[in-house]
């Protein structure tokens, strides 16, 4: 089935060092639209690193990217962003002093209309809390109630949420997560796994990183094993068990990587 | 299924008791201009029961006048602050654009108006030379602009030769600003208008405008909101550039209160600018305060000097008195920052 398909993101050889360390060494990846990618590995296996070579957060030092079949060369996450690939990363890029609405549309936001927007450029404050509000709200955090609380005074969770929230509002192709659910009740995470199978249905790309076997087995497609900055190999919930799984991921077992390919351009 | 009505321990942390102490921390958290409005009011009140000239209408005027120099400096110093930098060469950049002003209409006969724009022009590139040894070149603000500090006084130095431009060969352009005019029973100048304009506007790009977010993100954490997707070099630019342009403002503003052009005035004001910052609660740290909090500490400033003077206070000792309030301003800042840190 997939034969045909062409992938919404694609990656060939990507290398990035840092100094003597090599964080990925060669690593190939494909995501089509309509499905979750989960990506596993052990800490360290340059899971991280990899999707940030992907959206443009890291310029990777060898590799290609293609989106739908077209080479791109991201230098900042922004041009990741303007080709629709959203992102959640580990470290969560939200500016503490200002308050959720503001970082949810940090970066893109929106204007009034009519002159007070075109000339005196002024922000829509009560638009943009509206529509946080909104997206906040889909993803259950009971008790996030205040638009306008300042992300410094949430709590590790609720700042978790609030980078998801930013994420699936403006995706329009491809949505990475990076653990999205490290920090997050179990409620809030089963929230977060309904938001990932609506964005797949969508027809959106999900690539999800994530230490959760069970999490990763309810909601991908397929899984990507990384294993010390290469890739070891790409299974399905169906093909494996988690416990297989882990086992390619710590070296014990390991397998052809049936999808390595060449350079299918 | 018993556990479904659960909270999770993240909400259960999020929801434990505050201590009194703990309220004020965090409403002084949000809103950082609280503590410097309460510091003005109380030595308003002070100063007046020390001595009944303080509040007339004449005095209020005169505290005003003294401190639109520092003010006008000081919104600047606010831009620069918020990203978490700091600029030494605030003052030397506005006497080196004076005597650019001064030079250029009182020796070469240059229109005033036209060696207005020649000066706001030298104060964009001095503002874009700081930005970029910042945000290109990734240099420390504080050495950066100790560097230029040196490099601008010393060309303010050369192309004054030790002279100063009088008033009267400036012609009324460069001088406006010192136009007194009467509103009520206070005498306000035009340069102190165009300060308090300087603020209006910029509270208002700051509040408003994505541009005022953008400043506060990076300020606060420059790589957050480069993944963000937030241009973190071209904000930083624009935020010297821009504060380059309202240094150059203040020189106007200086010309019209010194009445010439002289490189002997406001040799102080590097570092008065930078007290009315953080007088005002804006946190060295960036990313937080804002130009309602420096107005404040601006006038915070003017109003101890001129009261502590007017209660025949020796110089020396309104000094000290200043010195302290910054000391106790940072520290402040730091018990308020804790507030976040503790979440
Ligand atoms: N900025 C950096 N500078 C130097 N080394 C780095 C940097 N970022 C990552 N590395 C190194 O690259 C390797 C891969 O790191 P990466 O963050 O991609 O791992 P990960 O798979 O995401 O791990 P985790 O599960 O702990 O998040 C590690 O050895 C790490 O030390
Ligand atoms: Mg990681």
């Amino acid at each position: 089935m997939r034969e045909q398909q062409r992938p919404v993101l694609s990656a060939r050889g990507l290398v990035k060092t840092y100094g003597a360390v090599v964080a990925i060494d060669g690593v190939d990846l494909d995501l089509y639209a309509g499905e979750v990618l989960a990506v596993i590995g052990d800490n360290g296996a340059g899971k991280s690193t990899l999707i940030k070579c992907l959206t443009g957060a890291e310029v990777p030092d060898v590799g290609t990217i293609r989106v739908d079949g077209n080479e791109v060369r991201f230098r900042r996450p922004q041009d990741a962003q303007e080709v629709g690939i959203e992102t959640v990363y580990q470290q969560l890029s939200l500016a503490p002093a200002l308050d959720i609405a503001s970082n949810v549309f940090l970066g893109r936001e929106r204007r009034r209309p009519g002159i007070l927007g075109s000339v005196f450029r002024m922000l829509d404050h009560a638009g943009m809390r509206k529509e946080a509000a909104e997206k906040v709200d889909s993803l259950g955090i009971r008790t996030l109630q205040d638009i306008t609380q300042v992300v410094e005074t949430l709590s590790g969770g609720q700042r978790q949420a609030v980078a998801v929230a930013r994420a699936t509002a403006f995706g329009s192709r491809v949505v990475v997560l990076d653990e999205p659910t490290a920090a997050l009740g179990v409620r809030e995470t089963s929230q977060v796994l309904d938001v990932i199978r609506e964005l797949k249905a969508r027809g959106l790309g999900v690539i999800l990183i994530s230490h959760n076997m069970p999490n990763v087995f309810e909601v991908a497609d397929r899984i990507q094993i990384q294993r010390l900055g290469r890739r070891a190999g790409v299974i399905t919930p169906e093909s494996h068990t988690p416990a297989e799984a882990v086992a390619i991921m710590t070296g014990a077992v390991t397998v052809d990587d049936e999808e390595e390919t060449g350079d299918e351009a | 299924m018993t556990h479904t009505v659960q909270q999770t321990a993240a909400e259960a942390f999020r929801s434990r008791p505050l201590t009194p102490l703990q309220r004020v921390q965090r409403v002084l958290h949000r809103h950082p201009a609280i503590s410097p409005l309460v510091v003005l009011i109380g030595a308003v009140i002070v100063f007046a029961l020390i001595n009944d000239r303080f509040l007339q209408p004449a005095n209020l005027s005169l505290i005003l006048q003294q401190v639109s120099i520092i003010g006008a400096l000081a919104v600047g110093q606010t831009l620069i602050v918020l990203t978490a930098g700091i600029d030494l060469s605030v003052g030397a950049i506005m006497i080196f654009v004076a005597m650019v002003m001064g030079t250029l209409a009182g020796e070469a006969g240059v229109p005033g108006v036209l060696a207005f724009l020649v000066g706001m022009v030298v104060g964009a590139l001095a503002g874009l030379l700081n930005g970029v040894l910042v945000s290109v070149w990734k240099l420390p603000p504080f050495i950066v602009t100790l560097g230029t500090l040196g490099i601008f006084t010393a060309l303010a130095l050369l192309m004054s030769g030790g002279r100063a431009i009088r008033g009267d060969q400036l012609g009324g352009f460069l001088t406006w600003t010192s136009t007194t005019f009467a509103v009520g029973p206070f005498q306000l100048t035009v340069g102190v208008v165009l300060v308090l304009v300087l603020y209006a506007v910029g509270a208002y790009a700051l509040s408003q405008t994505a541009w005022g977010r953008h400043v506060y993100a990076v300020g606060d954490d420059p790589a957050a909101a480069r993944l963000a997707g937030i241009r973190t070099t071209r904000v930083l630019l624009s935020v010297y550039i821009t504060a380059g342009v309202i240094f150059a403002l203040s020189a106007w503003v200086l010309i019209g209160r010194v009445g010439a052009a002289t490189t002997n005035s406001a040799v102080d004001a590097n570092l008065d600018s930078i007290t009315a910052v953080v007088i005002g609660g804006t946190s060295l740290f960036g990313g937080r305060g804002g130009l309602i909090g420096t107005l404040i500490g601006a006038l915070i400033v003017g109003v101890f000097r001129n009261g502590l003077a007017l209660a025949r206070v020796d110089v020396l000792w309104q000094t000290l008195a200043i010195g302290v309030l910054i000391i106790a301003a940072v520290s402040l800042d730091q018990w308020i920052r804790r507030a976040g840190a503790q979440r």
